[in-house]
């Protein structure tokens, strides 16, 4: 693992571009293809490209496991809670109208804010997988 | 067609290989071929996902379950008779049932004229949004999205179940 030299710089080459892919991704998705499913993969294989070259150990300290173990639920409750939001300010449930008037801004903002839930939960998910495989042997 | 003859082949691969290292590579490959069938049917936000999903992280969590068990598959216990003879009548069931489709790219169909259209044409004034498929997803159809994030989330949360270390209880 220690000889690997290609591998490691390759990996620290490649990792800014894949988190900032991802993050493209994310924020693009309302103009061309994407969303929040493809980004938290994208964020998630980015982690496990890291922990694969450089070991559990080092990976651990940059990316705590309980980091991700929690972003599994949060995701899931920044998703509920906006649909929340409208039920209490007298919309449907998940009608972003609720959230701002200003013509289609509440729709924009609304599927900014649900895709951020699925990232944190997709690749909270994914991650933990990951590492729970690892823990393993 | 050359895409589809490359993954029928490389599902020979997968059938012919004993060795589960080389199965899950070829998976990986059938992937990508796929994704490059949904690239060339325009389907550019599922050929995205079957990319990064199914030729990315599943091939790693497929390597990191093949790192836990052995490397080769043990020779069949039962007869093979019987799964072979359930496969064939599937697949041509499967077959069958595709001779009730509408012909390929053809217009007057029922998927074209429910609300499919209504989508295209409101999209862009209803939300502002220029991707029809992110608007469907996010906003006509959030409950269902919201689905999806906690099917991901209780397979997360089952994964953990089973195969989180836990403490060994000291008496």
């Amino acid at each position: 693992m220690r000889l690997d030299v290609i591998l490691r710089i390759a990996t620290k080459i490649f990792l800014p571009f894949i988190f900032m892919f991802a993050i493209y991704v994310q924020l693009h998705g309302d103009f061309g293809p994407g969303g929040g499913f493809q980004a938290g993969v994208i964020l998630a294989a980015g982690v496990i490209l890291y922990t694969i070259t450089f070991g559990e150990r080092k990976a651990k300290e940059y990316f705590p496991e309980k980091l991700f173990e929690i972003m599994i639920p949060v995701g899931v409750l920044v998703f509920i809670l906006t649909g929340v939001y409208s039920l209490i300010h007298g919309y449907n449930f998940l009608d972003y109208e609720a959230i701002s008037h200003h013509g289609t801004h509440g729709q924009h903002l609304g599927v900014l804010i649900v895709e951020m839930g699925v990232l944190i939960t997709v690749s909270g998910s994914m991650v933990t997988i990951f590492y729970n495989f690892i823990n393993r042997d | 067609m050359i895409l589809l003859t490359l993954m029928a082949i490389v599902v020979i691969g997968i059938i012919r290989f004993k060795n589960l290292f080389n199965v899950i590579i070829l998976g990986s490959i059938y992937s990508f071929l796929m994704a490059s069938i949904l690239l060339v049917l325009d389907a550019v936000d599922v050929a995205l996902t079957e990319a990064s999903v199914g030729a990315g992280i599943s091939t790693v969590l497929m390597l990191s379950a093949l790192y836990l068990t052995k490397r080769n598959e043990n020779p069949p216990i039962h007869n093979q008779i019987w799964p072979l003879l359930i496969a064939l009548i599937t697949g041509a069931l499967l077959v069958f049932g595709t001779y009730g489709m509408p012909d390929f790219g053809i217009i007057n169909t029922p998927i074209h004229n429910h609300v499919g259209g209504e989508y295209i044409a409101r999209s862009i004034s209803d939300t502002g949004i220029q991707n029809v498929v992110t608007s469907v997803l996010a906003s006509y159809r959030g409950f269902d999205t919201l689905g999806e994030v906690t099917v991901i989330f209780t397979a997360a949360i089952g994964i953990i179940a089973i195969l989180k270390k836990t403490k060994k209880k000291v008496k």
